[in-house]
């Protein structure tokens, strides 16, 4: 009885050295030199694995970090400034400080504004439904609806909204590692400048159809009108292809276009509400462009009739 | 036992309702809306403005490269703009819109013309002409004709086989058009002979047209060197690599060409364009059409002019009726849905298909249980439950490794389905990312 208990135990101790000794020539045998540095990087990168920085994971961002001479045009996005500075200071380069940014719907099409007037019964992914036709709606710029960008995004920063039929950013989880500007077919997510409390003016519509077409496809559409571009004292809007874009760089925050837009394609996000005098103002400067509008469109029937 | 390809295919419900329909012509539209791309490859360059005059027949788009192809004018008229109008891919693509002038007599006199059996041309000038002419391939494809009769000196070419399949349930437009044009045909085909000096011609038609076998049986008795050979009823046997396979007997390259063994391949409907091009030159445009559905009035096969909105087709057969789905351009198999009435027939509508409800709707996808149809009916020999799952799993290096490029796309795989997986829409997607990397690759 003991003598089984004693020659079992024996038996495993005597294996454990065995495996121990062989364990230790192989990993001596094997041992492949990595610079140190590449694990103190790491160990700073967030972990996300996210793959918005251009490489595949943190691990291999901290190599290519240590292996590349100049690292300035490297970035983590999920870290940010304060990963990147701590990141210099250990290899000893130079990083180069960028604005924070988040990701942006270009799309109000909701199902109320943009009606469907085709029906899809295909796979639901945006990818496929972008590959055989130009979607449900009469807009064949904007959003699918089908939650692809949802689907790759990693840090739960987006969702769709039931009520909409369009995703919806949390700004505050966006990491702004751009997996979903990447993802969407139609592209109609952009990364813009954070801000300070995250302000933010930008056209959240890429309809480049003639003015008519665009308002008959979805009620919210810019219809190249050119009015906001006239009226920014900044000069921050460029009209392309019936379209109007605000450049962020040149923007000012002034909401002046947010204003004129007839459509109400300018989206503002996060500005404090307006006060009830300046609401009223604005009903104001409303009533301006509709009396402007009349007086074009009288002018224009002029120039026809003649 | 009838001639076929051997592996795969299916048999669905032919539903050729309007095989008994003369081919009627349609009136010509008041506007025509002409896309500047009907054809596979490069689109053709506007050469004509707004408020322009143009007679009928006029090119009106030059061709825009190699692959590319002339389109002419439909009607005599004046071009009103340049816009974007939705074809039948679903998007908005360039347009010439032209309305027809209401008092010029070649709009409304249609000559027809007498059968003309003498060939004057010589091969070059045959060749030119057919360039010349904007015709491309009638059979659904739309490639232009000139390329694939391209063959470059020292190319073994010892076939011509003409396709008169028609393969896709309800179409009908070229069995109408081998009974009505037989004779008209067997000349074309005599044009390419001498233009490719080619010594034998296969025509190759399903034994489901028994009437059409035997009238072609009938007109080519004197002719040298011109065969026909009815084929077993199968679906895609109108596929190119199918149809060599099946007549011939000989296998085309994975990702070759029939012109790989020595065979070109044509489509009756391009053979009576060519026709009509060389020994009257009159360009493409018009084609016939047919336009059916269980539940139309009066579905019938038409002659259209290229660019006349589907709506009038409709209008032709007695209007949607209720309980209307869906509209297809082309046949059940192969065919795309349209997104509204407006999309303009091109080069390559072979028919207009009007589906109700009960047709429509496709069933909601199940998990695969591994039962093998999509394979056992791939005719390409093909594992489409595998290459769905790599190409929704993004792992298109392995899905272009079990060759999804040579997948002809023909749908056998989600027709058998017992689980109604949407299995062409994602080979579809895999093969067109597969494309894209090929691309960015070299
Ligand atoms: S934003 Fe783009 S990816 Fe997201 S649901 Fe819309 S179309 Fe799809
Ligand atoms: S004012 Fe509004 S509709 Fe007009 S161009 Fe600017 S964004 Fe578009
Ligand atoms: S669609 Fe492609 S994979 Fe499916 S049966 Fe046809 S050739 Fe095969
Ligand atoms: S036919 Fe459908 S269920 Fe059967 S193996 Fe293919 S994919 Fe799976």
């Amino acid at each position: 009885m003991t003598d089984s208990v004693l020659y079992s135990v024996l038996l495993l101790v005597s294996l454990g050295v065995v495996a121990a000794v062989v364990l230790y020539i192989v990993s001596k045998k094997f041992y492949v030199y990595e610079n140190p540095l590449i694990a103190e990087v790491d160990e700073l990168l967030p972990g996300a694995n996210c793959a918005g920085c251009g490489s595949p994971g943190c691990k291999s961002f901290a190599e290519k970090l240590v292996n590349t001479e100049d690292i300035s045009s490297l970035f983590c996005p999920v870290g940010g400034n304060d990963v990147m500075k701590e990141v210099a200071a250990i290899l000893g380069k130079e990083v180069v400080e960028r604005d924070p940014t988040v990701a942006v719907l270009r799309c109000q099409g909701s199902c109320e504004v943009r009606p469907k007037t085709t029906e899809y019964q295909g796979p639901r992914t945006c990818a496929i439904s972008a590959m055989v036709y130009s979607g449900e709606t009469d807009c064949q710029y904007g959003c699918l609806g089908d939650g692809d960008c949802v689907k790759v995004c990693k840090f739960d920063a987006m969702y769709m909204d039931e009520t909409t039929g369009l995703p919806l950013i949390i700004t505050d989880n966006c990491t702004s590692c751009g997996a979903c500007v990447e993802e969407c077919p139609r592209d109609i997510i952009e990364m813009r400048p954070r801000n300070k409390r995250d302000l933010k003016v930008f056209v959240g519509c890429l309809n480049e159809d003639k003015g008519g077409i665009a308002k008959k496809s979805c009620s919210v559409a810019c219809i190249g009108c050119s009015k906001c571009e006239d009226i920014c004292p900044k000069d921050a809007v460029i009209m392309v292809n019936n379209l109007a874009y605000i450049d962020p760089v040149l923007c000012t925050l002034c909401r002046k276009c947010v204003d004129i837009c007839p459509t109400h394609s300018i989206i503002e996000t996060n500005f404090p509400p307006k006060k009830v005098k300046k609401v009223v103002e604005k009903k104001v400067v409303e009533n301006v462009a509709v009396i402007k509008e009349e007086v074009i469109a009288e002018s224009k029937n002029i120039k026809t009739d003649a | 036992m009838l001639k076929t390809f051997p592996k795969g295919g299916i048999h669905p419900p032919e539903n050729k309702i309007t095989a008994e329909k003369g081919i009627k012509r349609m009136a010509v539209p008041k506007v025509v809306n002409v896309p500047i791309a009907q054809h596979i490859g490069i689109p053709a360059e506007i050469v004509v403005d707004r408020k322009d005059k143009v007679v009928k027949g006029q090119i009106i788009a030059k061709s825009g490269g190699f692959v590319s192809s002339n389109i002419h004018s439909p009607v005599a008229g004046t071009v009103t703009k340049l816009d974007l109008i939705i074809d039948s891919s679903g998007y908005k693509k360039q347009c010439i819109v032209i309305r027809t002038d209401a008092k010029d007599p070649s709009n409304f006199e249609e000559v027809e013309n007498p059968l003309k059996t003498d060939i004057e041309l010589e091969p070059k000038e045959i060749l030119q002409r057919i360039t010349d002419c904007g015709i491309v391939g009638l059979g659904g494809a739309t490639f232009p004709s000139q390329v694939k009769l391209n063959v470059r000196e020292g190319t073994t070419l010892d076939y011509l086989i003409i396709n008169g399949v028609e393969c896709e349930p309800y179409l009908t437009a070229d069995h109408r058009l081998m009974l009505e044009k037989a004779e008209e045909i067997v000349v074309g085909i005599k044009i390419l002979m001498k233009a490719l000096h080619l010594k034998k011609v296969v025509i190759g038609i399903e034994n489901n047209k028994k009437d059409a076998i035997s009238l072609f049986k009938k007109v080519i008795k004197k002719e040298d060197g011109i065969q026909v050979a009815a084929l077993q009823v199968k679906y895609p046997q109108g596929g190119e690599k199918q149809l060599v396979r099946a007549i011939l007997g000989r296998e085309v390259p994975k990702n070759g060409l029939p012109l790989d063994v020595g065979v070109i391949v044509h489509n009756v409907g391009t053979i009576f364009a060519i026709y009509q091009a060389i020994q009257y030159d009159k360009p493409l445009i018009e084609r016939v059409v047919t336009v059916t559905g269980k539940k139309l009035q009066n579905p019938s096969n038409f002659w259209v002019k290229i660019g006349t909105p589907i709506k009038d087709l409709i209008a032709e057969v007695g209007g949607l009726p209720e309980g209307t789905r869906k509209l297809v351009n082309g046949g059940p198999m192969m065919g795309k849905a349209i997104k509204n009435t407006d999309v303009p027939v091109t080069k390559g509508t072979s028919g207009i298909l009007v589906i109700d409800e009960e047709e429509a709707s496709r069933g909601e996808a199940k998990n695969c249980i591994r039962c093998g149809q999509c394979v056992f009916v791939c005719p390409m020999g093909l594992e489409p439950h595998l290459l769905m799952n790599l190409s929704e799993k993004g792992m298109y290096d392995k899905a272009s490794a079990e060759d999804i490029m040579t997948c002809i796309e023909c749908g056998s795989c989600s027709y058998v389905c017992p689980s109604h997986r949407p299995l062409l829409d994602y080979i579809r997607f895999g093969k067109n990312i597969v494309k894209k990397l090929e691309t960015s690759k070299n």
